[in-house]
């Protein structure tokens, strides 16, 4: 029954229901259970923001805790995924790549290619990533542009509730790697879900919201921020279409294009930094498959090219906000050449 | 490093299971001096390094694993891939670059790879090897299958923190691993001497709560014995277990390496160390093996590495319609 | 508030709206509006509709503009007889705007939600009403009780309406076991054992429709009535391609053309319904319920089931509405019943008759 619950819940339910269902799915990261070895509970923290609570009493043997060495645990993932494992890494933040990217992006995304087609490589790494947290400049990144950009890699960017629970079970079943991108400003985010399992195909944007004036692509938390530019935009009589990706790779790049054909006019709303992110990579996918529908420029919200900062004062001129997403959106559709 | 055959070792291997090790040691090793040959000709493409010297420590552990172990192997990592039963023609093939090769072409000498072996793949990283083999070994345990993994790796990545990490991890999950670290005296130009601020690189075991093992591994018996040990108290639940295989490598540390950084070993290690002249005299000596059979298996595995040269050479290349398949299972 | 002052409501046309927006006035302030008469075209992200006016009098202000996002629950307009002075309708309609502009707005009652656990499965059901008689309502291939929203509220004025999701359906069990006609008449009548209903008036649409057929010929005792919205088993016509088309689609847009064959007006079509169907075709157990169900609706390209034996064995009562242009199961079909003569052509109407003229539909159980 569909019923309103959080985007942790829902990734929470998705896991145990994975794990139900299939014996070979099991969880690991850092403090997944929390408490191994400890005096007090074993599943003292089920995860350091709870999104695996209550899973390791209920899947004995299958929630691990794992030491503070990212390259070996997130490997080891990848290697219990070659053997008939289907596991669930945490990789804590998506900042801490840094110390085991090897293991993603040389072993995992190349095991198939490399191996002439005769491997695959069931795993899913679930990541936290994105600013609002005032976590400052090495736990707040957008990094999903740079998994993106690895063949053999797909990555996911849930953008509500729905999308987390359909979004990771299709990780779970998936036969090839899978970067799972969790905001860690939408753990509190809630939504309609249903309570039955389900899935939601790779490389199917969502059209988040019917709009014939100008075309909005958001990516994960942005799409919040694209709906409430919208709601303002629509007052002033301009109604926006905000399509929804939802996965990064693969691209559907056939929703974006049809949309722009209809619009004429985008706007591209990614958190990430702005050279080489999702926003330059579909302005170059319009700008060659749909030129001749553009009326407008596109334009780009994105952060700036810095690193994130801490202060609040500046962290929030650094995400972009309604705000600038509307003056994107008018500035594209005013356009007069 | 003494010679340390012990003859309950010894007695354990019946006369097939000597001679396949032989066979084995001798494959790999006409294997690589073949490929030596044929890469000064200019035919194979990239970056090939060679195993020769090493056959003992690749063929004395993985004489114990079967289909329930998963090996992960080096950038030297033809001989791991010949112990664990990758097919030599389809190896040879790959090295050319030919749609026919293990990897059709896609992998090359640094990723030879055949999961349903067990074998996960020659590895271009230094120490890419050691967080896969927690994972396979983790499979085995989360399975219940009794299967072990082994982490084949140099004193290069011994040095690498994602070795270190494993030997953690494997310790802390109490894993069926084994982690074998081929010290051949030198990462790259490196001496290990220099490079491991350690006596030993098992001496490393120490700090990661699990035994740590010397072995000279130019005899494979010695190999064979450790190895043995290890695995089976990997299966009955006992945790991992670190292995320093010591040696020489015969070859550069790839084809066309000068090695000017060494003087003279390689000579004296192939003179008087040499593991096949090793087994040789041992198996004839004891009396367990005839040198007819010894001829015989020689000349067998010849045939085998002239057949594979020649149909690796006589194989197509992929083509432009296999430059995109195989990136993912479904996209 | 004067009580000669009526509110006209956004309606909650199905569990999950939470919000309208008026597409259109059609009728004006001034009017004189009857009781079931147009009074605006809503949009509910689902599909449109038209409100009707449940009350008698004119038309004395509207509240809400074309345009807005309006709650659930939220008043958008005000009807009173004439003679209610001018000076107690602007009071009301500044109550109503303040309440509309502060968003606080109570939502309606919905229905009343809940399961029973028939022969292992779980149904869900929605209920509306607290009539005397109760009436059951049951959807069609892929629909579920929210394919009702319009004729539920109505016909709840006077009844107890249930409106339940099929097994293989909605929030339903996804299991429909060998999804026979007599497995799904089997949950129909046990939904009414375990909800304690002796009696029961049923209606069904379409696969629905030879659901309560079977139902009534199973336990003719326990159905006072059939009410048959383009009912499947009868006659020899079925889309064949459209049922196929449905069952295989993997995205909304192969699933978009093929829904065109529902409605009479395929701007009814929306983005929102097609995601909406593939969110449920997506779920678990789903694509082998309708490849099941579909070795029932279909022998070859031709119908699989006949429901007239059912009807002559039920002996109950029957209505028949049909939409004339149907193109799943088109209206030629209703030869194929008893007394074509008493079957209710409704114009404009394809296959979700219920949605796109819910008057018509509402009318047939008068």
């Amino acid at each position: 029954m569909a019923r309103t619950i959080s985007y942790r819940e829902a990734i929470n339910e998705a896991l145990a229901q994975e794990m139900e269902r299939d014996g070979s799915v099991i969880v690991m990261g850092e403090d997944n259970a929390g408490g191994a070895g400890g005096s007090g509970a074993e599943d003292a923290w089920g995860g350091v923001l709870g999104v695996t609570k209550g899973l390791y009493h209920r899947f004995p043997g299958r929630v691990l805790d794992t030491p503070i060495s990212e390259s070996a645990f997130v490997g080891a993932a990848i290697g219990a995924a070659t053997r008939g494992m289907r596991p669930v890494a945490e990789l804590m933040f998506i900042d801490f790549m840094g110390v085991c990217f090897d293991q993603i992006f040389n072993q995992a995304a190349k095991f198939r290619y490399m191996f002439g087609g005769k491997a695959q490589t069931p795993v899913v790494i679930r990541t936290m990533y994105g600013a609002g947290l005032r976590a400052a400049a090495q736990h707040s990144q957008a990094l999903y542009p740079i998994f993106t950009h690895i063949p053999g890699l797909k990555v996911a960017v849930p953008s509500s509730p729905y999308e987390a629970k359909g979004l990771l079970i299709q990780s779970i079943r998936d036969n090839d790697p899978v970067i799972f991108c969790e905001h860690k400003a939408l753990y509190d985010a809630t939504g309609d879900v249903p309570e039955d399992s389900y899935t939601i195909p790779f490389g199917e944007a969502n059209v988040v919201r019917d709009g014939d004036d100008v075309t909005v692509v958001a990516i994960g938390r942005m799409v919040s921020v694209a709906e409430e530019a919208a709601k303002a935009l629509s007052s002033s009589g301009i109604e926006v279409e905000i399509v929804d990706p939802r996965t990064t790779s693969p691209l559907d790049t056939e929703t974006i294009l049809e949309s722009v054909e209809n619009t004429g006019r985008l706007v591209v709303v990614d958190e990430a930094s702005p050279r080489c992110n999702l926003a330059t990579d579909i302005s170059a996918l319009v700008a060659r498959e749909a030129f001749g529908s553009l009326r407008a420029p596109v334009e780009m919200v994105t952060a700036p090219h810095t690193p994130v900062p801490f202060s609040d004062a500046l962290e929030d001129l650094y995400i972009p906000d309604a705000q600038r997403v509307a003056n994107a959106v008018k500035s594209v559709a005013e356009w007069k050449r | 490093m003494t010679d340390t055959l012990s003859t309950s070792v010894a007695h354990e291997l019946d006369e097939n299971a000597l001679l396949q090790a032989y066979r084995t040691m001798r494959t790999i090793r006409a294997f690589e001096e073949r490929v030596h040959e044929e890469f000064a000709t200019g035919e194979i493409p990239g970056f090939v390094h060679l195993y020769a010297g090493e056959e003992a420590s690749a063929t004395g552990v993985c004489a114990h694993l079967d289909e329930r172990d998963a090996i992960a192997s080096t950038h030297r990592g033809h001989g791991h891939c010949i112990a664990k039963g990758v097919d030599v023609k389809a190896m040879m093939a790959e090295i050319y670059g030919k749609k026919t090769g293990s990897c059709q072409g896609k992998g090359g000498s640094m990723h030879i790879a055949d999961l349903s072996k067990g074998m996960l793949g020659a590895n271009g990283i230094v120490g890419g090897g050691p967080p896969l083999i927690c994972g396979t070994a983790l499979a085995a345990k989360q399975q219940g299958t009794g299967g072990v993994g082994v982490a084949f790796f140099g004193d290069g990545a011994s040095n690498q923190g994602t070795t270190l990490e494993s030997l953690n991890l494997a310790s802390v999950w109490n894993l069926p691993a084994i982690f074998v670290a081929e010290n051949n005296g030198y990462a790259e130009a490196t001496a290990s001497t220099w490079s491991v601020a350690a006596d030993n690189i098992a001496d490393r075991a120490a700090g990661f709560g699990m035994p740590g093992v010397i072995v000279d591994g130019f005899d494979f018996f010695a190999v064979y014995e450790a190895a043995g040990e290890a695995i089976r108290r990997a299966r009955e639940g006992g945790g991992p277990t670190l292995i320093e295989v010591k040696f020489t490598r015969y070859f550069g540390h790839f084809e066309g390496d000068q090695q000017t950084y060494r003087a003279q070993e390689v000579a004296e290690a192939r003179e008087n160390l040499d593991c096949l002249k090793r087994f040789r005299s041992r198996v004839t000596e004891t009396g367990r093996l005839e040198e007819a059979d010894l001829t015989a298996v020689d000349t067998q595995v010849s045939d085998l590495i002239d057949a594979a040269v020649d149909e690796a050479k006589a194989a197509p290349k992929p083509t432009e319609a296999d430059l995109a398949t195989d990136v993912y299972v479904s996209y | 508030m004067n009580d000669a002052i009526r509110k006209v409501v956004m309606p909650k046309w199905g569990l999950s709206m939470a919000t309208g927006k008026i597409t259109e006035w059609i009728a004006a302030e001034g009017d004189d509006v009857a009781g079931g008469a147009d009074l605006a075209e809503i949009d509910t992200d689902k599909i449109a509709g038209t409100l009707e006016s449940a009350d008698e009098g004119v038309l004395r202000r509207v509240v809400a503009e074309v345009g807005e996002d309006v709650p659930v629950g939220a008043t958008i307009a005000l009807i009173a007889p004439p003679e209610v002075p001018d000076a107690d309708i602007e009071e009301a309609a500044r109550l109503a705007r303040a309440e509309l502009d502060s968003g606080e707005v109570e939502e309606a009652a919905g229905p009343e939600t809940g399961t029973v656990t028939v022969d292992g499965r779980t149904l869900a059901y929605a209920t509306l009403g607290a009539g005397e008689e109760t009436l059951v309502l049951v959807h069609g291939y892929g629909g579920d009780k929210n394919s009702w929203l319009f004729v539920q509220e109505p016909l709840a004025e006077s009844r107890t309406v249930h409106a339940f999701d099929l097994p293989g359906h909605g929030e339903s069990s996804k299991d429909v076991g060998d999804g026979s006609l007599d497995t799904l008449a089997g949950a129909v009548l046990g939904f009414l054992a375990e909800k304690g209903i002796e009696r029961a008036h049923l209606a069904g649409h379409s696969l629905g429709g030879a659901v309560v057929a079977a139902a009534a010929a199973a336990e003719p005792g326990r159905v006072a009535s059939l009410t048959l919205v383009a009912p499947a088993g009868f006659g020899t016509e079925i889309n064949a391609g459209y049922l196929r088309g449905f069952a295989e689609a993997t995205s909304r847009r192969e699933l978009r053309p093929h829904l065109g064959a529902l409605f009479a007006d395929s701007a009814q079509v929306t983005r929102k319904l097609a995601d909406d169907l593939m969110k449920y075709k997506r779920l678990d157990g789903v694509d082998t319920a309708l490849r099941t169900l579909l070795g029932t609706l279909l022998d070859g390209d031709a119908p699989g089931i006949d429901a007239a034996p059912l009807l002559a064995k039920a002996g109950v009562p029957v209505t028949v509405v049909w939409g004339r242009e149907d193109e799943v199961l088109p209206v030629s079909n209703a030869g194929a019943l008893p007394d074509p003569g008493a079957v209710r052509v409704v114009e404009g109407a394809g296959h979700m008759v219920h949605m796109e003229k819910p008057n018509a539909v509402v009318a047939a159980f008068e």
